[in-house]
């Protein structure tokens, strides 16, 4: 079975595009990406860019409404994901308002944060993945 | 002293912004290249005499400005983190990529993706008013600052996160392809008509250049319609704006009061602005009807009645019901009411009316209950206008629109307590 890690942070804490790392920081995301790996556990995944960078999108009565900001009502949970390769927002944003549940619910749009997937982490550490 | 704006045209410093954010994917850098270029030009012009060819001159100085700064970040030791303030696309680009021939710098659309992209509905809308004006109308930070009432240090914040936040979420200079061009064009439109109403909101009180916002969305709306000449609405968005800016030096009086419509001197109205909406009406043809092109035609039947009674109140009775289906909304739905009456009788009017006075969302409206207790005047009910205009009073928080309220109940006996 697989099974996907959420990863939250408060605001306030270090995130990937806010400030930069401690080398501490990185060590410890790649002690953890290795250990994943060493395991057989790991599947993919990635560092996610700021919430200022988000975009929200949902579709009511046909018509598609884009946002600002992340925007999640406090009674919506997550229910997966897709991560797509597009040539800019406007293309994510168009793929997004088309997902089934973008007329119930909302979808985030973030870009990925470049250089944080598990194969560039454990690359860094000489070790070549190429994710299953 | 010679500023920017005088040595070339505005429309021209937003084009060249526009080239050079479509070529680096940065307004940040775009903007500042195309700053140098005109402080360069200030400068040079006087000296060495006006050249030839200024658009080439302020193109070829600005892209060449924009170059030494990609440079003189790239060169830098420790380029790790100075990288991060270029966009992926310059940081790979090789030095001959970023070669161009200034005179290829600049195409026709630039200035069409620079509004639409300022204008991106993945902005927050004071974010997409703030970039619009700062980048599209030239503005600086400080005046978009004084025209909204905010510190400059706020305004300043605000152009940065949204300037970051295009950056960080990968929106490119692009026109998309239509019908999503459609329904960006429809968020340009209303960018502008909300920088308008700001303007608009102002009454020529407080500083001047509050009231220059209604010049400086005209001017965008001019802007626009030059460059969608097949969309009627963009011609519709700016006969409306004409329409409305030819009123408004009448609506308040010289002791800075506002002025009801039916008491504003007409001979008060800017001509040449009705004359140059009405042409432009009539140049619409029949194709899409949309909300910007009926509001201007009610705008225009009421700019050219001779006089506050002879106002054709059947037929813009007739384009409110068009609007109400186009783009329903409160305001309309009341405005809507409010002809009917004055066309057909209060009673009509108030039947319209009624829906609205149910909706529990509107109990605190205040255009609704004002035209509640003037309807409710005309028919006789004396104290129940009362009522309603009291409730109106309630809901008006601005001393103006307050001012006026209780003026229009005073002439006819009715006294309003300003409680708040």
């Amino acid at each position: 079975m697989k099974y996907m890690l959420l990863l939250a942070n408060a605001p306030d804490r270090w995130t990937a595009t806010d400030a930069t790392p401690t080398d501490g920081v990185i060590d410890d995301w790649g002690a953890y990406t290795r250990a994943l790996f060493e395991a057989g556990v790991l599947v993919n995944g990635g560092g996610l860019a700021s919430p200022a960078a988000a975009t929200a999108v949902r579709v009511r009565a046909g018509k598609r409404l884009i946002t600002d900001g992340p925007f999640a009502e406090t009674s919506e949970h997550l229910i997966g994901y897709y991560v797509l390769e597009c040539a800019d927002l406007d293309v994510a944003l168009h793929w997004a308002a088309r997902a089934p549940n973008a007329r119930t619910g909302t979808i985030e749009v973030r870009p990925l944060s470049p250089g944080q997937t598990p194969a560039e982490t454990l690359g860094r550490l000489g070790i070549a993945f190429t994710g299953s | 002293m010679t500023t920017a704006l005088e040595v070339a045209g505005r429309d021209e410093r937003a084009r060249l912004v526009g080239a050079l954010a479509r070529r680096l994917g940065d307004l940040d850098l775009a903007e500042d290249a195309v700053q140098e270029a005109f402080a360069r030009a200030v400068v040079r012009w006087p000296i060495d005499g006006t050249p030839a060819r200024p658009a080439a001159w302020l193109a070829t100085t600005a892209w060449r400005a924009a170059l030494d700064r990609v440079r003189s970040i790239r060169r830098r030791p420790e380029a790790g983190d100075a990288l991060e303030e270029l966009p992926d696309a310059v940081v790979a680009a090789t030095d001959a990529a970023l070669e161009v021939e200034p005179a290829a710098l600049v195409v026709a659309d630039d200035l069409l993706r620079l509004i639409i992209t300022c204008c991106h509905p993945a902005l927050a809308p004071d974010a997409r008013v703030a970039l619009t004006l700062r980048h599209v109308a030239g503005l600086t930070a400080r005046e978009i600052a004084a025209a909204f009432l905010v510190a400059e240090a706020t305004m300043e914040k605000r152009l940065v996160r949204a300037r970051a936040k295009l950056r960080a979420a990968g929106v490119r200079f692009e026109l998309p392809p239509r019908p999503a061009l459609e329904e960006r064009l429809a968020d340009v439109h209303a960018v502008i008509y909300l920088v308008f109403t700001e303007g608009y909101a102002s009454g020529g009180d407080g500083p001047a250049i509050r009231a220059d916002l209604c010049d400086d969305a005209i001017w965008l709306a001019r802007q626009l319609r030059a460059l969608t000449p097949d969309d009627p609405e963009a011609t519709g968005l700016l006969a409306l704006l004409l329409l409305q800016r030819a009123r408004l030096d009448a609506r308040v009086d010289t002791d800075g009061a506002l002025v009801a419509y039916e008491d504003q001197d007409r001979a008060r109205w800017d001509q040449a602005a009705i004359a140059e909406a009405r042409g432009l009406l009539g140049s619409t043809g029949v194709g899409d009807l949309g909300p910007y092109q009926v509001e201007a035609a009610i705008a225009l039947l009421h700019a050219v009645a001779p006089t506050a009674q002879t106002v054709p109140w059947a037929r813009i009775a007739e384009l409110y019901t068009v609007l109400l289906r186009l783009a329903p909304s409160p305001v309309v739905a009341v405005n809507r009411a409010f002809a009917v009456a004055s066309a057909v009788g209060p009673a009509t009017g108030l039947e319209a009316l009624r829906p609205l006075l149910d909706d529990a969302t509107l109990a605190r409206y205040a255009p609704l209950h004002l035209v509640h207790g003037e309807l409710l005047w005309r028919s006789g009910a004396q104290a129940a206008a009362a009522e309603a205009w009291q409730q109106a009073m309630q809901c008006t928080k601005h001393a103006g629109p307050r001012a006026a309220l209780q003026q229009r109940a005073a002439r006819v006996g009715i006294t309003l307590t300003s409680t708040e």
